[in-house]
């Protein structure tokens, strides 16, 4: 049970780190993207940067969520 | 691909694989001085095995079952990920709301955890030199092998990259082993804010290329410009950035005086003497 806690809290070390919130920034854009690949709705050419925009507004959303505290 | 190019990837992967491996040193460092240094170097070698295996295993996988999109997709999500939390950590240290690494720091807070912890003794090794050897130099390895996998294949030359990697381990170690302690030299702030943007940049390009794993084709996203677009998107995070730095600065009470200490502060300039003290 202790390797099992230990394999899954390396893990989370590993790809969450120290800030939840930018995982989830990535994850939720990506979703989206991913949602709007498979369903076929967006040209290519405009959801690529479309994309790479959102995730630029993802970041700083969560880096000023953190620093709205402090 | 010119030389000038393998020259490019061979600083890439150095940069970025001197940090994970200062941070990897210093954990073992710690462990070694105040416990077993027998323990922490069997920590580090099952470490090193360890990695060798999922390095096989995960690059058997990548060449073999997964197609190019899915393999984009999922390393490039992980490597922004990596590379946004690295980002992250430069912004607020620029901006002067989080303290500077300091790898000596680091040691100290390594060796006094070290000290405090209980005698537990397993296979004839001091347990807790062991296991936090072992975490350390897994934990920054899996990295460095995650870097070397995406700037290789990036740059279509995974020797050159490997060994850009081989290259910083190897120099780490003679400097830590000359320095008999942390390498508290090593510009650590400037090289994660550098690799940093480097990761963000190829994890923004790759990920979102992935995506196309769940297109009706399967076959990966066009970038507009093709890999030209790798320059607008550095461009892109390094501004956001600096915005970012700009926007959240703190005033600071006291100016600081020029002959701080100033390690970290190599290239770039809003990594001024003041936010370093």
């Amino acid at each position: 049970m202790s390797f099992l806690k230990g394999f899954g809290q390396f893990w989370y070390d590993f790809i969450i780190g120290d800030d939840w919130k930018i995982a989830v920034a990535v994850v939720v854009v990506l979703t989206a993207g991913a949602i709007a690949v498979a369903t076929g709705g967006t040209e290519s050419a405009l959801l690529v940067p479309l994309l790479a925009v959102g995730l630029g507004a993802a970041f700083t959303t969560a880096l000023l969520i953190d620093t709205r505290k402090t | 691909m010119g030389s000038s190019a393998e020259w490019g990837l061979v600083i890439a992967v150095f940069a970025a694989s001197v940090v994970e491996v200062v941070e990897a040193l210093t954990i073992v460092l710690a462990m070694g001085m105040t416990r077993s240094w027998r323990s922490a170097l069997a920590g580090t070698g099952a470490a090193l095995i360890a990695l060798v295996g999922f390095t096989a295993a995960a690059g058997y996988a990548l060449a073999n079952w997964l197609p190019e999109s899915a393999m984009q997709l999922s390393i490039g999500t992980l490597l922004l990920i990596f590379g946004l939390q690295w980002l992250r950590k430069a912004v607020l240290r620029s901006s002067g709301r989080k303290a500077l690494h300091d790898e000596a720091e680091e040691f100290a807070e390594q060796t006094e955890a070290a000290r405090h912890a209980g005698q537990r003794r397993r296979f004839g090794l001091d347990w807790f030199s062991f296991v936090v050897s072992f975490k350390g130099v897994f934990l920054e390895g899996v990295e460095v092998v995650f870097i070397v996998i995406t700037f290789g294949l990036s740059a279509g030359n995974m020797p050159v990259a490997a060994a850009g990697a081989a290259i910083a381990a190897v120099l780490v170690v003679i400097f830590g082993a000359l320095a008999h302690g942390p390498l508290t030299r090593v510009p650590e702030n400037t090289l994660k804010y550098g690799v940093g943007l480097l990761l963000a940049t190829f994890g923004t390009f790759w990920a979102i290329e992935g995506l196309g794993i769940l297109s009706p084709h399967g076959e990966s996203l066009e970038w507009p410009g093709s890999d030209f677009a790798l320059i607008a998107l550095l461009a892109g995070w390094y501004l956001l950035s600096r915005v970012l730095v700009k926007a959240l600065r703190r005033p600071t009470s006291a100016p600081a005086t020029p002959s701080q200490p100033t390690h970290g502060t190599a290239s770039l300039p809003a990594y001024t003497a003041t936010e370093e003290a």
